[in-house]
C-alpha cells in the first residue's frame, strides 16, 4: 500500500481550494535499470476528488506527470468541516482514497 | 470473511451509484463510460497529431482565453516542471496537458464538472525543450494555447 496523500482544503472567499499531493514513482516505463533492462511502467492512472459525493474533479493520467504528482484546483461551495475525498488508481491496480476536512 | 460477497455489494454499489449519476443527468452514458476507462489509445500516442485525433479534437482553435500561469520559460529540472493552466472559455469541460517532443505525448487529462474553477496547477515531466499545450474542451469545441518551455535537464531518460 502506498503512503498516504497529503491534502489540504481551504475555504477561500466562496471557493474551496484544494491541494494534494501524493506518493507515487511514477515510473515512465522509458527508464532502463543498472543491467540495461526496462524498468517497467508504474503510473497513477486515474484520480477522482469528491466532496459531498459530488465529483470536483475526475483526472486520467500518464506516465509524464511528475513523481510524487501535486494537483491543485478550486471549486465552488464547500463550508468548513466538509469532507473532500480524494483516490487514485494506478496502471498495477493499487488504489489509495484519503479524505481532508476544508479549514 | 466471505470475500467474493464483499467483492460483489462494492462493484454492486459502484454500479448503481454510476446508475444514479446517469439517470441525474449529469453525465450522459457515453460519458461516463469514458471517464471509467483510461484512454489507453490516446495516452499511447506520441505526436500531437495523433493525440489530437485520439482524443477527438480535430484541430482545436488557438484561444487567447487559455492561459498559463506559474509555468517556467526555463525548466531547470524536466523531471519536475510546474506546469498552471487557467481557462476564460465559457463551459470548459476538460483541460488536457501535451508535451509535443515528450516519449508520449498526453500528460494528463483533467475533466472539471460544473461548479469546479477551469484553473488548475500540476507538475509535470518533460525530456527536452519542448512546446507545452494546454488543450481546453468547451461546449464541445477544443480551443489550445501553447508556450515553449527550455528543460536544461531532460527528465525522461538516464
Amino acid at each position: 500500500m502506498a503512503d498516504p496523500m497529503r491534502i489540504r482544503a481551504n475555504l477561500v472567499g466562496d471557493s474551496t481550494e484544494v491541494k494534494v499531493l501524493m506518493s507515487h514513482e511514477m515510473e515512465t516505463g522509458q527508464r532502463k535499470d543498472a543491467q540495461g533492462k526496462t524498468i517497467p511502467a508504474w503510473f497513477i492512472q486515474e484520480v477522482n476528488a469528491t466532496w459531498n459525493g459530488k465529483t470536483v474533479l475526475a483526472a486520467q493520467w500518464g506516465p509524464g506527470v511528475a513523481k510524487n504528482p501535486f494537483v491543485s484546483f478550486k471549486f465552488k461551495g464547500g463550508a468548513k468541516g466538509d469532507k473532500v475525498v480524494i483516490n487514485w488508481t494506478d496502471n498495477r491496480g493499487d488504489k489509495r482514497t484519503d479524505e481532508a476536512t476544508i479549514a | 470473511m466471505n470475500r467474493q460477497r464483499r467483492e460483489v455489494l462494492r462493484t454492486g454499489g459502484g454500479l448503481s451509484l454510476l446508475a444514479l449519476v446517469t439517470a441525474a443527468g449529469w453525465l450522459r452514458p457515453g460519458e461516463a463510460l469514458a471517464a471509467d476507462a483510461w484512454n489507453k489509445a490516446a495516452f499511447e500516442t506520441n505526436s500531437m497529431d495523433a493525440t489530437l485525433k485520439a482524443l477527438g479534437a480535430g484541430t482545436p482553435a488557438q484561444s487567447k482565453d487559455v492561459t498559463f500561469f506559474q509555468t517556467p520559460d526555463i525548466a531547470e529540472n524536466g523531471a519536475v516542471v510546474p506546469i498552471g493552466i487557467t481557462s476564460t472559455v465559457p463551459n470548459t469541460q476538460s483541460i488536457a496537458i501535451l508535451v509535443e517532443k515528450n516519449p508520449s505525448t498526453l500528460i494528463a487529462v483533467f475533466d472539471i464538472p460544473p461548479g469546479t474553477e477551469p484553473s488548475l496547477s500540476t507538475r509535470i515531466k518533460m525530456g527536452q525543450t519542448s512546446n507545452v499545450y494546454a488543450l481546453v474542451k468547451a461546449d464541445g469545441k477544443y480551443y489550445v494555447a501553447s508556450k515553449e518551455i527550455k528543460v536544461t535537464l531532460g527528465g525522461c531518460g538516464g
